[in-house]
C-alpha cells in the first residue's frame, strides 16, 4: 500500500476531472461560487469515501453480473443521506446546489472509482483512494469556482466568507457576467485541462531527455 | 389541455433551457460520443427515447412513493427504474434492431448514468408537472440533447480535419471551448419570451 502515490494520483497525475475527464456535469454546473464548489466537493468526497468502503467490503459478495446495479444502490443510499443532511443543516447550500445533489448518484467519478478500484482492493486502500480522488475533485471545483466567481462577479468567497457577503475585489460593474453563465464553465474547464496537458507534456519531455 | 403550456415546456426544454448548454445535464455522453456524426445521432435518439419513457414511468413511481410517504426514496427508486429500463431497451434493440444495437454499442448501458435522464425525472417532480407535461418535458429535453450533440458532432468532425490548435489544446480542451462558444450562442435564446 502506497499512500503517497495515491494522494499524488488523486490530486494531480490521475486527477478525476482534469486527467480522467469524469464528473463533468456537476463540475461545470455548480462552480459559480466558492461556497457551491466547496459544498459539492465535500459532499462528493464523503459519498465517494463511504461508498468505496462499502463496495470494497461487499466485493466478494456482489455477483459480477449485477455489480453496476449493486454499486448504484450503495451510492444512491449515501447520496440520499447527504441530501437529507444538507437540507436539514445547510439549507442554503442545498437550495443553490438544487438538483445536482441527487444527481451525484450518476456522477461518473464515483461509479468509476467503485468499478476500477474499490471492487478490486481491500477496505483501507479503497477508503484512502476515495478520499484522495474526492480531494482532487474538490480541488478542481474550488479552483474553477474561484476563477469564475472572481471574473464573473468580482468577489471572493461569496456565501461563505465575511458573513456571506464575500470579499469584493472589484465592482461588479466591470465583471464579465459571462463567466458565471454556462459559457464560462466550458471555457474555464477547457483552459484548465489545456494547462494540465501543457504541464504534463513539459515534464514528460524533460523526463525523456 | 393547456396547449400553450405544453408548447412553452417544449420550447423551453429544446432551446431556452437546453439540457446541455443551459443546465449542464448529460455532458459526459455529449463529450464522449460526439466525435462522429452517426454515433452522435444514434446516441441522441436513444437518449430521447429513454428520457421520454423514464419521465412517464417515474411519474407513476413518484405517485406511488407519495402515497406511501416515501418521498425521500425518490433518488434510489428513480435510478433503479432507469437502470432497469435501459436494460430492457437494450434487450429489445438487440432482438428487434440489431443494426442500431451494434451502432450504439457500449453507449447504451451508459445512458443509465446519463444525468440528463435522472435529471429530467427529478425536475418533473420539482416542477410539479402533470403526466402529459412530464412526458413532453422528457421527450423535448431529449430532442434538445439530440440537437446539441448533432450540431456539436458536425463541428467537431470539421475541427479534426482542418483545425490545428496548439498541442496542449488538442482533443478535449478545444472541444470544451467549442462547446462553450455554442453555449454562448444558445444563451441568446434565454431572452426568448414564450407567451
Amino acid at each position: 500500500m502506497n499512500v503517497g502515490k495515491q494522494i499524488k494520483e488523486g490530486l494531480w497525475s490521475q486527477n478525476p476531472v482534469l486527467v480522467q475527464l469524469l464528473g463533468m456535469c456537476s463540475t461545470l454546473a455548480i462552480t459559480t461560487s466558492f461556497s457551491n464548489g466547496l459544498g459539492m466537493g465535500v459532499s462528493v468526497t464523503i459519498i465517494l469515501t463511504l461508498s468505496n468502503v462499502i463496495i470494497s467490503l461487499l466485493r466478494k459478495i456482489i455477483p459480477d453480473k449485477i455489480r453496476i446495479a449493486a454499486y448504484i444502490v450503495v451510492i444512491a443510499t449515501f447520496v440520499t443521506m447527504v441530501d437529507l443532511l444538507l437540507q436539514a443543516y445547510l439549507p442554503d447550500i442545498a437550495e443553490s446546489l438544487g438538483v445536482f445533489i441527487p444527481l451525484i448518484v450518476v456522477n461518473c467519478v464515483i461509479l468509476a472509482r467503485a468499478e476500477a478500484f474499490a471492487s478490486k482492493n481491500r477496505v483501507l486502500p479503497a477508503a484512502i483512494d476515495g478520499l484522495c480522488q474526492g480531494l482532487g475533485y474538490t480541488l478542481v471545483l474550488l479552483v474553477m469556482s474561484v476563477i469564475r466567481e472572481f471574473l464573473g462577479n468580482g468577489t471572493f468567497g461569496a456565501g461563505l466568507l465575511n458573513g456571506g457577503e464575500g470579499y469584493k475585489v472589484f465592482s461588479s460593474d466591470y465583471s464579465a457576467l459571462m463567466m458565471v453563465m454556462p459559457v464560462g464553465g466550458f471555457l474555464t474547464l477547457g483552459v484548465l485541462i489545456a494547462l494540465m496537458q501543457w504541464v504534463q507534456g513539459r515534464s514528460a519531455g524533460k523526463g525523456g531527455k | 389541455m393547456d396547449w400553450t403550456k405544453l408548447l412553452s415546456i417544449a420550447l423551453g426544454a429544446i432551446l431556452i433551457n437546453n439540457f446541455i448548454f443551459a443546465q449542464f445535464l448529460g455532458i459526459c455522453p455529449f463529450m464522449g460520443v460526439s466525435k462522429k456524426m452517426d454515433t452522435a445521432l444514434g446516441m441522441g435518439f436513444a437518449v430521447t427515447f429513454v428520457m421520454g419513457l423514464a419521465s412517464a414511468i417515474c411519474y407513476f413511481i413518484n405517485l406511488l412513493l407519495v402515497r406511501l410517504g416515501l418521498e425521500f426514496m425518490q433518488t434510489v427508486a428513480f435510478i433503479l427504474v432507469i437502470a432497469a429500463l435501459v436494460q430492457f431497451v437494450e434487450m429489445f434493440l438487440q432482438k428487434m434492431m440489431p443494426a442500431l444495437y451494434e451502432a450504439l454499442g457500449v453507449y447504451l448501458p451508459l445512458i443509465t448514468t446519463n444525468c440528463a435522464v435522472l435529471g429530467a425525472a427529478l425536475l418533473n417532480v420539482q416542477n410539479k408537472y402533470s403526466f402529459i407535461e412530464s412526458v413532453v418535458y422528457g421527450v423535448t429535453g431529449g430532442l434538445g440533447f439530440l440537437l446539441a450533440i448533432v450540431l456539436f458532432a458536425s463541428i467537431r468532425e470539421r475541427l479534426y480535419m482542418v483545425a490545428e490548435p496548439p498541442k496542449c489544446f488538442r482533443g478535449f480542451p478545444i472541444a470544451l471551448i467549442t462547446a462553450g462558444l455554442m453555449a454562448l450562442a444558445f444563451g441568446g435564446f434565454s431572452g426568448l419570451q414564450v407567451f
